[in-house]
């Protein structure tokens, strides 16, 4: 079992004009089992939120608390996150030129599991991986993410995913830029993923769409750096009938 | 009016000139005094640590020598000829000191014949190496590639000298021709060297200056084309470490229409005064319209303390062209290709040696030689763990 705690946290980054406050007190539990989709409309903090989590530089704490089963991993370095369970699949997943697709999944394999894969069982598991995600084979000998179309990119987070086997997934807008056939691949794929035991994720959307691929248990609506409301699925659907208006025209 | 046009007249007539001159390529010569003792001031000597050079320029005579290993595949001929029949056979003329020097102290110089139509999987390796930083060495090759010959040619550099030479690689039409110049020396060698292509028509030569070692390597690869059609592909990798001076001088003269020329130099630093110097320069002359060529030099800055310069020029007398371009970058590591791998669980160290590795692979499959690959990958994971990698 895994809880993922986050408790009042409070965000900045640093702009020409000083330091300035994006998330204002942030507070959600995910447990195993569960699968919670926080929504909002662009600009409110969402993605913030997740790289707060995973550990980028570019993003300073300034109050509140996130613990993964009760160990404080705000204090942990980015990889020592990783490592502990986390996971975040990138709305811009990042190029690495010169280096494999096939010596970044064994490197990261390694890295987590704290020694290397079984070389007969890893390759079948990799084109396994590679397989289910509509990935050719030859997916593998390319540089990381370069080149990449933009469902390949999502399609690629979602096999390391799978590879990966963290404990909490974090999805940042996994949704955007995908055509339908390929929103159904990387749906399947976490879906697959959250049939495995005790697994915990976090969505995180702008759209509606992804929600009937992907059937969360918890729905949050995230504005202005904070959570403006929780629900179940049905909460959702209201927003997809009505939009985010009744939260971003609330007065001042 | 009057003026106007008769100043444009006398600008067609210096464009007409069988030999423009490139500002950062002097006039060709053989004579010694047409190459004074630079000074350092030179647009051409300025990022160079003459001190360095340990007296090569003074030109002292010596008949020092660097030992050779070779491996030549059945066909190629290896042979000793006079200054003059080198350059009788269409060398390029020095347009350097050092260049002339070679020349002038050398006492001949070394003729490797490829014949016509020669093809091996098998490369030519010429391993040449030194004793001791106080044997000065002048050196004179000349590659001889016949027509349609396919030809892959290895020069290794180890041990220590104070090495000054020049190399002509005279390539013939239709000829295929990869090089790699690897520079491995020891700590204190210095190395001046002068590889100058003259391309065929219709062929297409890849050339690869390799530099890890030595306290002092300048290299120039200089390229010109004796028709249309021809190909040079200039790669290069260098890696300089603490007090290392790593200086890369790449000239292609687009002398002939529709010729090509693609250069990329990637290096890295590490350690205190750690120094590169690459200096691109391509002129495209009035003749030469319908050439396509491009020049990109990145530089990854591993630690404090290191300097990168970097000048990429390109001198245009015609607009009549396919495309020329070029680009120049230097950085430290991409915050956040690093936060990407370690958001896998990758530590930082791990992280770094990825994205450095990342960085060379692709060109050392550019260079192509299958047999020197995993060489210059092991070189690259070694001089990475001097540094990168040590605290692990």
């Amino acid at each position: 079992m895994s809880t993922l705690e986050i408790k009042d946290l409070q965000v900045s980054v640093t702009t020409d004009d000083g330091p300035k406050e994006i998330l204002k007190g942030v507070t959600l539990t995910i447990s195993s089992g569960e699968t919670h989709a926080i929504m909002g409309p662009n600009g409110s903090g969402k993605s913030t939120l997740a790289y707060s989590i995973a550990g980028h530089p570019k993003y300073q704490i300034t109050g509140g608390s996130v613990t993964l089963d009760g160990e404080d991993i705000l204090e942990m370095s980015v990889d020592e996150r990783a490592r502990a369970g986390l996971f975040l699949a990138m709305q811009y997943p990042v190029e690495v030129p010169g280096v494999s697709v096939a010596n970044f999944l064994r490197t990261a394999k390694t890295a987590i599991d704290g020694e290397a894969p079984k070389l007969r069982t890893w390759v079948k598991d990799v084109n396994g991986a590679m397989e289910r995600m509509s990935l050719d084979a030859s997916f593998s000998q390319r540089s990381v993410n370069e080149g990449f179309s933009g469902g390949e990119k999502k399609r690629h987070e979602i096999a390391q995913l799978d590879l990966l086997d963290p404990n909490v997934a974090i999805l940042d807008e996994t949704d955007s830029g995908l055509d339908i056939d390929a929103l159904k691949v990387v749906s399947d794929g976490v879906n697959r993923f959250r049939e495995r035991e005790n697994k915990a994720v976090l969505l995180i959307t702008h759209y509606t769409r992804i929600l009937r691929y992907i059937q969360p248990d918890h729905v949050h609506v995230f504005v202005d750096g904070r959570v403006a409301e929780s629900g179940g699925p049905a909460l959702a659907e209201e927003l997809e009938a009505n939009g985010y208006e009744k939260y971003v025209l609330a007065p001042r | 009016m009057t003026v106007t046009e008769a100043s444009r007249e006398s600008v067609a007539a210096v464009l007409e000139q069988d030999r423009v001159e490139s500002h950062l390529n002097p006039p060709p010569s053989y004579d010694l005094t047409d190459h004074p003792v630079p000074t350092g001031r030179e647009e051409v000597w300025r990022f160079t640590p003459i001190k360095r050079l340990r007296g090569i320029l003074d030109g002292e005579s010596s008949a020092d020598a660097l030992t050779w290993q070779t491996e030549v595949p059945e066909g190629i001929t290896i042979s000793t000829i006079t200054a003059e029949e080198a350059r009788d056979l269409g060398e390029l003329p020095p347009n350097e000191r050092p260049a002339a020097l070679a020349v002038a102290n050398a006492g001949g110089a070394t003729l490797v014949d490829v014949p016509a139509e020669f093809a091996s999987d098998e490369p030519l390796v010429l391993r040449l190496s030194g004793d001791s930083v106080d044997d000065l060495v002048w050196g004179h090759l000349v590659f001889r590639v016949g027509n349609h010959a396919e030809v892959t040619i290895v020069l290794v550099h180890t041990g220590s000298a104070r090495y000054c030479t020049t190399t002509s690689y005279v390539v013939g039409d239709g000829a295929q021709v990869r090089i790699l110049s690897l520079q491995d020396w020891e700590d204190d060698a210095v190395h001046l060297g002068r590889d100058s292509i003259r391309v065929g028509r219709d062929a297409n030569v890849r050339h690869a200056a390799v530099t890890f070692g030595g306290d002092l390597v300048r290299m120039h690869t200089n390229v010109e084309y004796d028709g249309p059609g021809g190909e040079a592909e200039l790669l290069g990798l260098y890696f300089a470490d603490e007090g290392q001076h790593i200086e890369h001088r790449l000239f292609a003269d687009h002398n002939a229409p529709k010729t090509k020329s693609n250069v990329v130099y990637k290096g890295a630093l590490q350690g205190e005064g750690a120094h590169t110097v690459w200096i691109g320069n391509v002129l495209i002359r009035k003749v030469a319209e319908g050439i396509e060529t491009y020049e990109e030099n990145r530089n990854l800055v591993l630690t404090d303390g290191c300097q990168a310069d970097s000048v990429p020029n390109l001198e245009i007398e015609t607009g009549e062209i396919e495309g020329a371009g070029h680009a120049s970058a230097t950085a430290r590591f991409d915050d956040e290709q690093l936060f990407y791998l370690r958001s896998r669980g990758v530590s930082e160290k791990e992280a770094q040696r990825l994205v450095v590795h990342g960085f060379f692979n692709d060109l050392i499959r550019k260079i192509d030689i299958p047999s020197v690959e995993e060489q210059l990958l092991a070189t690259v994971e070694a001089e990475l763990a001097k540094n990168v990698l040590k605290e692990i």
